[in-house]
This record gives C-alpha cells, sequence and structure tokens, in this order.
C-alpha cells in the first residue's frame, strides 16, 4: 500500500459522511481502508461513473505490495500473497499459505482417490474452527500427457479442492489444462528452458503460473520480468527449496531477500512465493526423518515469507504441526488477548450444575469451553480477569488468587450458597496450589478439576456430582 | 481525439503518452525525437519502443490534419496501405522472443544499528570457575540468520534437570527414569547421550506447597551438578516468589565464580535480592517477565539502574508459550524486543532464552488420541510432542531467541540440526532439485 494515513485516503473518498459503507463518516472508513478492514468497493458512491478517477487512484494506492493470486473456484477458491508488511505486528499477514499435498500420476488409482480423500478431510478443532489444508499438487512422473490428465481428472472427479500441476513438459501441462480448465489451476512451472511455451499456456487458458528459478533470483526476476512483458501478472515465484546445509541457508536468504524487495517497493519481485517442502524427501530416505525435516522446512518457510507450498507427508505429526504454525502466523495480532471477564453458561446449566473456574484469556477460554460444550456438559464457567494470562503463568505470576476467583463470582451478582445445590467450585488442575485459599475465600467446596481441560468429561464422570462433604 | 487542439496541448499529449518513462527515449524542446542505444537494444525493448513512435506519429499526424494538412495520404503512400492503420488495431501483447534479462537487488537494512549484548555463561578455571567450556550468546547485529550482518553466534540448548521426579509426558519420561531420582546422573545423562551444551538444574522441591526443601538442602544438588557435568549451567528455583529469593541466594553462593545463570529476578517477586546474590559471588541474571514489552523493559531497567547489574550479565526470558497455546504472542513479542533492541532501544538490548519445554503442556504433544471425535486422527504421540517442541522452538529461534530450555533429547537434536543449519554451520551434500517433480517418494 502506498500510503499509509486515513488521512491520505479520505482525499479520494467523496466526503459526504453518507453512511452506505456502515461506517458513520468518511474519515472513520478511511482509517478501515488503510487498517485494510473494509474493501474501497464498500464505498458504494465512489463507485459511480463521476468518481471513477479518484476510485482508481485511490484502488491503485491502496492496491498490497505484494500481488494477490488466485487458484481455484468457487468457495474453494485459494488466494495468495497481498502482504503489506514484513513482520505481523506491523498490521498482520494477510492470506495464510496455503498447504497443498501432492499425488502423482503413476500411483495406483486407489491409492489416489484414498490419498485425496484423506487431505480434504483432514481436519482439526480450534477455537471454535477447523483448521484444514487447502490443495492438491499433481506431479508427472510418468512423462506422459494422457495418462497426467487422467490423473488430473481422477483427482477432479474426488474434490473441489484447488488443483497445482506440476510438469516441466508444456505438453503434459497441456494435456491437464484441457481437463482442468474449469477450475482455474496453477501451473508448476516455468523455467529458463520451457519459459515462451509455458508462458504461452498461460497466457491461452488465463491461469496463474509458478517461475522456478533455483537459487538465481536475476533469473527469477528475469522471468518475472517476462512474463508481465507478455501480459500476466497472476505469477507465483518459486526460487527453490533447497533441503539442507549451506543450500538450505541460502534458500532461507532468497526468500528474505524477495520479499524484503517486493515490500520495499520493486513491483517487477512483488509475487507470492512458493516453497516446496516435499525436497526433504530427497535428503532422508527413513519416513519419519522426512516427515520431521519436512515439517521443519515448512515452518520455516510459513514463518518467512512462504505463501503457497507443496508438501509430501500426511502423517499426523507432521499436518498438526504445520497447521498451528500457520495459525500462529496469520492470526490477526490486532484481535483482543481476552474474553470479557464473567460468568458464562455453557448449555443450560441448573442449581445441580459445576462452576467452573478458569482465566481470560481468550486462547484458554475457548478451549476449556469449546471442551465442555462439545461434550455436552452443562455448567457455569468464570472466565477471571487475570489479564489475559494463561492459567499456569497466571497462578505463577498472582494475576489468578483465591481472591481474584472470589470477586469474579461475586461481581456477576451469583450466590454459591443460593445459587446452587452444592457449593462447590472447581479450580483448573493447574492452579491446583490455589485450592485451600479458595475454599478460606469463598467458603465454598472446592475441587482440583483435570490440568487439561480435554480431561474434563472423564473427571466429571468420577467427581460429578460432588459427594457430600 | 480531442477536436479542437492547441499547439499548446502538445506537450500534454506526449506526456499521456508515457515517453519518459522509455529508456533512450528523450523529448527535446523543439519536438525532436533522440533515440539513442539503437543496436543494443533487445527485441522485446526494440518493439515496445517502436510501438511508442508509431503512436507517437500517430499524434502527430492527427495535429497535422486538424492544421489541415492530408497527413492519412501521406501514411498511406509512405506504406503502401489503402487506409490508415487503427490505434486499436495494434497488437498488445507482442510475442516476445527473448527473456527480458533483469538484475535482483535489495538494501541491507539500514536502521540495525545497535548491536545485541554479549553475555557469557559459565567460567573456565581462568576465570574463577571450574567449567571446561563456556557459551556465549548475543553480539547480533541483524534478525537471526539475515544476510545483512553475520550471526556472531550459534543458538546453545540447556537441558532440564530437576531435583526430584515430577510428572512428564511419557515420551519424555522414558528417556529419564533411570536418572529420575539422581540430579547428578540426570545432568550427566543430557550432556553425555543428549549433546545438552549446558544443564538447567530447577530446585522445584523448595516451594513450600511442594516438599519445602530447605535453601541450604537445596544448594548441596547444585554443589552435585556443578561436580557431575563441566558445562556452564543454569539455576532455577521453584517459581514461589516468596521462597525463590532464599533459594537462589544459597544457590549462587555454592555456585560461586561460576558464572551460573539465576533464573529468575522477576517483578513479582524480590529482584534485588537476586541480582545482589548475581553480583555477590559473580553470576548472570535471567531477567523474566510475561509477554509484555513494556515490563521487560522495567525490569531490565531496575536491574541496571537499581541494582547496579552490568549488561554483560542480563539475559531475557520474555514468556514461551507453546505451539497452539500463545504462541503468536510469544513469538511477536520476542520479534518486537529483537528488532526494537536492533534500532537503538538500549533497555532490550539483551539475548534471550526461551522454556521451550513449555510446550510439552500442550495437549497435542501428551495426549495418546484427541479429545474431540470430530478431529481427524493425531496418529501416535510418541512422534507428535517431539515435533511440537520443535516447532515452538524453531519459531522463537526465527524470532531472535538465542537459547533454549528443553527436555526430549530428539527436539533437542532435530532444534539444533536445524538452527545450525539456519546459522551456517552444517556441511552437507548438495541435492540437485531441478526435476524435484519427478523424484520418487
Amino acid at each position: 500500500m502506498k500510503i499509509n494515513s486515513p488521512l491520505e485516503a479520505y482525499k479520494f473518498l467523496p466526503a459526504t459522511n453518507c453512511g452506505e459503507c456502515g461506517e458513520a463518516t468518511c474519515m472513520a472508513f478511511a482509517a478501515h481502508l488503510i487498517d485494510r478492514s473494509k474493501k474501497l468497493t464498500d464505498c458504494t458512491p465512489i463507485l459511480e461513473d463521476k468518481f471513477r478517477k479518484k476510485y482508481e487512484e485511490l484502488d491503485g494506492l491502496l492496491a498490497p505490495e505484494i500481488r494477490e493470486v488466485e487458484i481455484g473456484v468457487g468457495d474453494k477458491i485459494a488466494k495468495i500473497g497481498g502482504d503489506d508488511v514484513l513482520y505481523r505486528h506491523k498490521l498482520t499477514f494477510f492470506n495464510q499459505t496455503q498447504f497443498a499435498y501432492d499425488v502423482s500420476d503413476t500411483m495406483d488409482e486407489k491409492d489416489l482417490v484414498e490419498r485425496v480423500n484423506y487431505i480434504q478431510d483432514f481436519k482439526k478443532f480450534y477455537v471454535g474452527n477447523f483448521l484444514t489444508v487447502d490443495m492438491i499438487a499433481v506431479r508427472c512422473t510418468s512423462g506422459d500427457p494422457a495418462k497426467f490428465a487422467a490423473a488430473v481428472k481422477k483427482v477432479m472427479e474426488t474434490t473441489d479442492l484447488p488443483l497445482i500441476l506440476c510438469s516441466f513438459d508444456p505438453a503434459v501441462l497441456k494435456a491437464g489444462l484441457e481437463v482442468s480448465k474449469d477450475r482455474n489451476p496453477l501451473l508448476y512451472a516455468a523455467n529458463k528452458d520451457n519459459w515462451k511455451e509455458v508462458g504461452e499456456l498461460a497466457l491461452e487458458y488465463d491461469v496463474a503460473v509458478t517461475l522456478f528459478a533455483p537459487n538465481d533470483l536475476d533469473m527469477l526476476k528475469t522471468l518475472a520480468k517476462t512474463f508481465a512483458e507478455m501480459g500476466t501478472e497472476k505469477l507465483v515465484l518459486d526460487p527453490g527449496t533447497f533441503p539442507t546445509g549451506k543450500q538450505f541457508k541460502q534458500t532461507f536468504t532468497n526468500f528474505v531477500k524477495v520479499r524484503r524487495a517486493g515490500i520495499d517497493g520493486d513491483r517487477d519481485i512483488a509475487y507470492p512465493i512458493m516453497a516446496v517442502p516435499f525436497t526433504a524427501w530427497m535428503a532422508h530416505d527413513d519416513p519419519v526423518s522426512a516427515s520431521y525435516w519436512e515439517t521443519v522446512v515448512a515452518s520455516v518457510f510459513t514463518i518467512k515469507y512462504g505463501d503457497i507450498m507443496i508438501l509430501h507427508s500426511t502423517e499426523p505429526y507432521a499436518m498438526l504441526p504445520e497447521l498451528h504454525i500457520r495459525d500462529t502466523i496469520y492470526t490477526d495480532p490486532r484481535k483482543p488477548v481476552t474474553v470479557d471477564p464473567g460468568m458464562y453458561k455453557v448449555g443450560e446449566p441448573t442449581a445441580d450444575s459445576p462452576v467452573l473456574v478458569t482465566t481470560n484469556f481468550a486462547l484458554t477460554y475457548y478451549t476449556v469451553e469449546s471442551d465442555i460444550a462439545s461434550n455436552k456438559i452443562d455448567c457455569y464457567l468464570w472466565a477471571i480477569d487475570t489479564d489475559g494470562i494463561g492459567v499456569e503463568a497466571a497462578v505463577a505470576g498472582g494475576q489468578l488468587t483465591a481472591e481474584k476467583i472470589k470477586k469474579g463470582i461475586e461481581e456477576s451478582g451469583f450466590d454459591l450458597k443460593k445459587d446452587t445445590s452444592h457449593n462447590t467450585v472447581v479450580i483448573p488442575g493447574l492452579a491446583a496450589r490455589l485450592q485451600g485459599d479458595v475454599e478460606d475465600a469463598t467458603g465454598a467446596n472446592v475441587l482440583v478439576g483435570p490440568a487439561d481441560s480435554g480431561r474434563i468429561p472423564g473427571w466429571m464422570e468420577k467427581n460429578w456430582p460432588p459427594q457430600n462433604k | 481525439m480531442t477536436k479542437k487542439m492547441k499547439l499548446s496541448q502538445l506537450g500534454d499529449i506526449l506526456q499521456d503518452l508515457d515517453v519518459e518513462s522509455l529508456e533512450g527515449v528523450t523529448v527535446e524542446g523543439d519536438i525532436e525525437l533522440n533515440i539513442t542505444g539503437g543496436g543494443g537494444l533487445n527485441p522485446a525493448l526494440a518493439y515496445a519502443l517502436g510501438n511508442e513512435i508509431s503512436q507517437i506519429s500517430l499524434h502527430m499526424a492527427n495535429i497535422g490534419r486538424m492544421l489541415g494538412f492530408p497527413a492519412e495520404q501521406l501514411f498511406a503512400s509512405a506504406f503502401g496501405l489503402g487506409e490508415m492503420p487503427q490505434a486499436g488495431q495494434l497488437p498488445t501483447s507482442p510475442k516476445i522472443q527473448e527473456l527480458l534479462a533483469s538484475k535482483f537487488e535489495v538494501a541491507k537494512v539500514d536502521n540495525w544499528k545497535n548491536p545485541i549484548q554479549e553475555v557469557t555463561l559459565g567460567a573456565t578455571s581462568g576465570d574463577g570457575g571450574s567449567r571446561k567450556s563456556t557459551v556465549t550468546i548475543g553480539g547480533e547485529n541483524a534478525l537471526p540468520y539475515y544476510f545483512d550482518a553475520e550471526m556472531p553466534h550459534r543458538n546453545y540448548v540447556t537441558m532440564d534437570v530437576f531435583d526430584m521426579p515430577i510428572g512428564m509426558a511419557k515420551a519424555v519420561k522414558g528417556n529419564y527414569e533411570d536418572v529420575i531420582n539422581d540430579p547428578a546422573e540426570w545432568a550427566k545423562k543430557v550432556v553425555r547421550d543428549f549433546n545438552a551444551d549446558m544443564v538447567t538444574i530447577h530446585l522445584i522441591s523448595t516451594d513450600p506447597l511442594i516438599n519445602d526443601t530447605p535453601a541450604k538442602e537445596a544448594a548441596k544438588v547444585v554443589e552435585d551438578v556443578l561436580q557431575a557435568v563441566d558445562v556452564p549451567i543454569v539455576i532455577g528455583g521453584s517459581g514461589n516468589p516468596e521462597k525463590d529469593p532464599e533459594v537462589l541466594e544459597k544457590a549462587a553462593e555454592v555456585a560461586e565464580g561460576e558464572r551460573v545463570l539465576l533464573a529468575s529476578a522477576s517483578l513479582n517477586l524480590d529482584y534485588e535480592r537476586i541480582a545482589k546474590a548475581a553480583m555477590d559471588y559473580g553470576h548472570n541474571v535471567l531477567s523474566w517477565t510475561q509477554l509484555e514489552i513494556n515490563a521487560q523493559k522495567e525490569l531490565n531497567r531496575k536491574l541496571m539502574k537499581q541494582c547496579n547489574v552490568p549488561r554483560e550479565r542480563i539475559v531475557m526470558d520474555p514468556t514461551t508459550a507453546a505451539l497452539g497455546y500463545g504462541l503468536d504472542y510469544a513469538y511477536t513479542n520476542m520479534e518486537r524486543i529483537r528488532l526494537a533492541g536492533l534500532m537503538g532501544d538500549d533497555e532490550l538490548t539483551f539475548p534471550m532464552s526461551s522454556g521451550t519445554t513449555n510446550a510439552w503442556g500442550a495437549r497435542e504433544a501428551w495426549m495418546v488420541s484427541s479429545p474431540l471425535n470430530q478431529d481427524s486422527d493425531w496418529g501416535p504421540r510418541e512422534y507428535r510432542g517431539p515435533i511440537w517442541e520443535i516447532v515452538t522452538g524453531l519459531a522463537l529461534s526465527l524470532a531472535g531467541n538465542d537459547m533454549f530450555m528443553m527436555m526430549h533429547p530428539t527436539s533437542v537434536q532435530v532444534l539444533k540440526e536445524i538452527t545450525q543449519t539456519l546459522y551456517g554451520s552444517i556441511e552437507s551434500e548438495e541435492i540437485d532439485i531441478t526435476n524435484w517433480i519427478g523424484a520418487e517418494v
């Protein structure tokens, strides 16, 4: 983005404060444009013909430094790129890294379908949502266009996930495009030898194309400039992912350099970047070592500027940390760390339902809440104000104390003696040391729950309802 | 094209054509085109240049027509055409036959001017200690592993040893069952078998709510560990703010001269006593805060100004949250601290340490399977746990963390491998990836 203050954006807006965009004033809307929480098209008046020039000018100024590229169609469409900063705290990173898992055209058909289904069905619940993976990369290992087309077709019959067509042979890519052209696949890849033919395919079928120049940033930029001149900016850059040793260090350097140049304003290289952690399998024979190393490589390039990547291991011990490190990096740092302190009802609690205590750290709260709700346990859950610090750290740091718990419950207007039949509070296992203090402070019975809220259902079976003392 | 036009508008027209953006073309005041670079032009550029010049001549011809000259006839006779070509018919996307050669360039960051403080842990006999070697961390002039400036020291790992048996994830416990009652043997094992650079002895049994082990007794364990290994050590208390100052004072006393790292000084305990113990007996201080950059500045400032701890004796622990459990805050907190330090905030220019072992608190690291039945199968936990610790540490290494407190031997091995690969000290056979698509896996 070429401007960084609301005032600069405001100059281009109609300045009528019409409220069409949902904001009271054009200035407020301008602030949302700068932090990218609203789109310019949300301002309907500026789309009118008389503002065309201002619209176009502002649209250009607001465009992200790194171009945004779309792959796939419909509700599975994936956007990559679109970033404006090098550090997430400066704004946030946009369009999380897309994970594509490979299949090859020499795979047995049954295996291929099974693998694709596993990939598209993989999910992990986390803070109210499921984390999932995104794409299928079809590798041509047969060298045969017909075989490749058949494999692409089989994948398309099995899934709506976006596709990456992988071959350096233009004839193979063309065969794949013929069957998948309605799915807007990503081509992988044009290199210094095949660029003319692959470039023409990209133009002819109007699809995004990856440019591959292993450890040669001059060639990478040369290809990108040439393709832009040929008429397409739907480009993805692959500077090569070398999996080990000094070559890996160089790969890291290349990623940092390309992204820095792009954010610094070199338009010729300001495109999404592709990493290929798959290459870890070229360095390790043992599948566990290869999976581990692939996960490590994927983590490095999820953190440092990979916008899309091709992976091989579908072991949960690889996919789970990959999904979580991506969520870590792409979570908007501007979102609140805390939930409002106070009482929350989970399900439909009655006087016999348990009273549970946790902290108001959003992650802790949502984890506990989802563990309870998904197991259909009705209860009262208190988010105690710990300044957004998790249980263990808040006990160590003095933000979670007996007094805080007492105050939290009282401030909700809840009376343990009157509003429950049991006068009992359940504290987190990680706050066990507070048990005596909480008993003294509240005059209630205090039970120590499990250290992990995932074990609340089992704990309830054994400990609830409480034995009368 | 505008119907009425004045000669004075000519300049505007030319401006609209973006003529200035073409290299080798200059427009003179008296409308002369000066084209340079002729034979050396690559075909694509020559084509683009030709296109622009033709467009200019078209506009010129139009002006000529407005002035009454039959320019279209001139064109027709010059090119042997029946009628004048229209601008819209010119090909917009020329077929390019040659690559547009281009050079990649990027600047180094110019506002990283403040080096991170170097801190040495451990002291050899020459320096009044008994360690065989020392560890130096810090000294960076850029973000870790960046090309802007060479990183002076690699990352180091200190492995956890506890003064009593504690609850551990099954995958971790399996490695320590034989030494769990003997901190000295435990320390030996992590150095000898698991390649630990350092050892952290956690005196958790001193917590009044656990065993309330007297400080004096706990100090004996420190002596045992110093006897058992010759690497630098970290001494941790139990985390009890009332008891820790006393425990760490006694520990500091028996370790006099060894330049250990006392863990930790924090804002919620009597940090002055920890700092004084470090000064009196020649140690370093770990300055621990909870995910809050301003609290980190405040504590560092107090250690320096109020307690007179020299800069070269401070390491920071800004808190490590596990992958999936707040690592986003921990990562960004460290990254902001490191960037602020490099850009000149002298209250934050210290090397950092991470309690990476915290990763084992994540249920994904230790639970047999997901507690939620909608989840896909989590797979075997003996592989899930170590990678959780690795990725947690790895993320923080990229945010600027220097030293890692860790627990699982596989995690230590892989984290060292990746951080030293990024550091540049791992040699390996070169791999040709030009045709990776066809690789058999």
